[in-house]
């Protein structure tokens, strides 16, 4: 049970039924599809970028409360941030969640991020908290490809 | 939680649970420090000691090529891999075992149909039916044949409960159907399909009938002559065999008429770079390259253990832990089980209030419970029920009551966590 309590953490469960920053944003000027078939996570990221930062941010969707709480936390994390900000805060979560469970978490780093840490004891859940995260880089590069993290 | 002595029915004579399981080596592992229950047997099944040994067995002592050798073990191998085509025959009750196809599985089967027969026998304006319910691999290949040909897909749709609407069905057919194919069993809803009848109706037309037999042999009694059905298939690996092996049966006509699939060795009578070629006779036309000789062993040696158990004695009690199994999981507050066929075997698929299947599966995985979470290769089925992904819990004749109690339990708990 204690492996569980690391992954559904009231926090997560939080942000699961209370998604922040969740639904149509009509300001986007940049919008990707995270579809993962396997599992059936399916959700939109929106960034509205103006002058080189992410003015707003918003997604919807339905899926796991991994996929779900993972997008709230990174919309709540991103918004208001530089585009290089952005990226390198990516790019920490991405690091954090696909390092092996012996790597200590850098708790100042990656902030109330640190909580998914915890999907490193499920391999075969980290496509589902990546998966947001994975659209948003998709559109902030401006990839035009539907993401799958599977 | 108590057993119900009405739910449960008289006691099974014969039927030692705790004997049965410790035929299955696994099945005394621990999963995350807890007894393993492994309830994803409609994915695949696990394996009885008689099997390992039969594959052990081939390995050891008579492991060598089929059908071409004249030494000794190529002897022992290929009177074994006969005999086991003999074996198959005779438990699905066809009239020769020359009618018994060694494929990889189910998936193979199908695809073996839809390219020989179907290649053959479609034109334009053809139409072909299957139903809502079907797993992937008894869509797809029906999908790729009717546009390469011009043919038009049907499809039978079912109603709530899970069940096929047979008048749809019957007002379905007609003089253009050329093949009906449908699962005897679902994967998803459990519920067991009127084979027989669906034969029968579709032979009034003069259509021939591909049975997906994938979830019906682990759990039913199989007589394909007295189903009447052309073509019946199953995999080995759910039905207690090893991967890499399955079976297609066809009948004896059919299979004569139907052109090769797959071509190479094995399957030629002469090859001559002059005159050309002429295949083999069935099933060897349809065996090309070295076949999982292994695998058809160990699929034998999977239906003598079931035969021994008895399968009627094992459709009884699976009848009746599922109903016991519906029956706990029912009284879970928000819990919602799909399909409620009145015939129905092996599967509970369930929704938990609002819960994504993923997380009830991975807290049920720490509590040692194997179940699947996800569209089961069925997405037409999920968007009938308008719902991305389904938890389930499939059962075979190692489960035990306590197992169901256990998974009632353990689904209360993941309630626990969410609320």
């Amino acid at each position: 049970m204690s492996e569980l309590r690391e992954l559904y953490q009231e926090i997560i469960l939080d942000h699961n039924k209370n998604p922040r920053n969740f639904g149509p944003l009509a300001s986007a000027n940049r919008s990707r599809e995270g579809y993962n078939p396997l599992c059936g996570d399916h959700l939109h990221v929106h960034l509205e970028i103006c002058d080189g930062s992410l003015k707003a941010i918003n997604f919807e969707g339905s899926g796991c409360a991994i996929s779900k709480a993972s997008a709230s936390l990174m919309t709540s994390a991103l918004k208001g941030k530089s585009i290089d900000e952005a990226e390198k805060i990516f790019a920490d979560f991405h690091a954090m969640v696909t390092a092996d469970i012996s790597v200590p978490v850098d708790e100042n780093k990656l902030g109330k991020m640190a909580i998914f840490a915890g999907v490193r004891e499920f391999p075969m859940r980290v496509k589902c908290c990546t998966l947001a995260w994975h659209a948003m880089n998709s559109a902030l590069i401006d990839d035009e490809n539907i993401v799958s993290t599977e | 939680m108590v057993l119900n002595e009405s739910i449960l029915g008289s006691p099974i004579g014969g039927f030692d649970i705790t004997e049965i399981q410790q035929d299955f080596p696994i099945l005394n592992s621990k999963v995350n420090s807890k007894p393993l229950v492994y309830l994803d047997n409609a994915s695949t099944t696990q394996k009885p000691s008689v099997v390992l040994d039969a594959l052990d067995h081939h390995y050891t002592t008579e492991n060598a090529n089929i059908h071409r050798g004249v030494h000794h073990l190529s002897q022992k191998a290929t009177i074994s891999y006969e005999k086991a085509r003999e074996c198959v025959g005779r438990f699905l009750n066809t009239s020769e075992s020359g009618e018994i196809v060694f494929v990889r599985g189910t998936t193979e089967a199908i695809n073996l149909i839809a390219h020989s027969f179907g290649r053959q026998q479609i034109g334009e304006g053809d139409e072909i039916i299957i139903s809502h319910m079907e797993h992937h691999s008894n869509i797809v290949p029906w999908q790729v044949l009717c546009r390469e040909k011009k043919a038009v897909l049907r499809v039978i749709p079912i109603n709530s409960t899970g069940e096929l609407v047979f008048d749809d069905y019957v007002n379905l057919l007609n003089s253009n159907t050329k093949i009906v194919s449908v699962s005897h069993v679902s994967n998803v809803l459990g519920t067991i399909n009127p084979i027989r009848e669906i034969t029968a109706r579709a032979h009034d037309v003069g259509a021939v009938v591909v049975i997906d037999g994938a979830q019906g042999v682990p759990h039913l009694e199989v007589d394909v002559t007295s189903i009447d059905c052309d073509f019946y298939t199953f995999s080995g690996h759910k039905f207690f065999g090893p991967t890499g092996i399955g079976v297609l049966y066809g009948k004896k006509k059919l299979l004569e008429e139907m052109p090769p699939w797959e071509t190479g060795g094995s399957m030629i009578s002469k090859v001559s770079l002059e005159e050309g070629t002429t295949y083999a006779s069935i099933p060897a036309k349809f065996e090309a390259g070295t076949p999982s000789i292994a695998g058809a062993i160990g699929l034998a040696a999977a239906i003598d253990y079931v035969e021994n158990l008895g399968l009627d004695v094992i459709e009884q009690y699976e009848r009746n832990l599922l109903k016991y199994g519906e029956q706990l999981l029912s009284e879970i507050p928000g819990l919602r089980i799909f399909g409620q066929a009145k015939e129905k075997v092996g599967v509970i698929s369930f929704a938990l209030e609002s819960i994504h299947p993923h997380d009830v599966g991975t807290i049920l995985d720490t509590e040692g419970i194997a179940i699947r979470a996800g569209h089961h290769c069925a997405q037409p089925l999920m968007d009938y029920y308008k719902v991305p992904a389904m938890a389930r819990a499939s059962i075979a004749f190692y489960n035990s009551y306590m197992e169901m109690e256990s998974l009632a339990l353990s689904i209360e708990k993941v309630r626990r966590v969410f609320n």
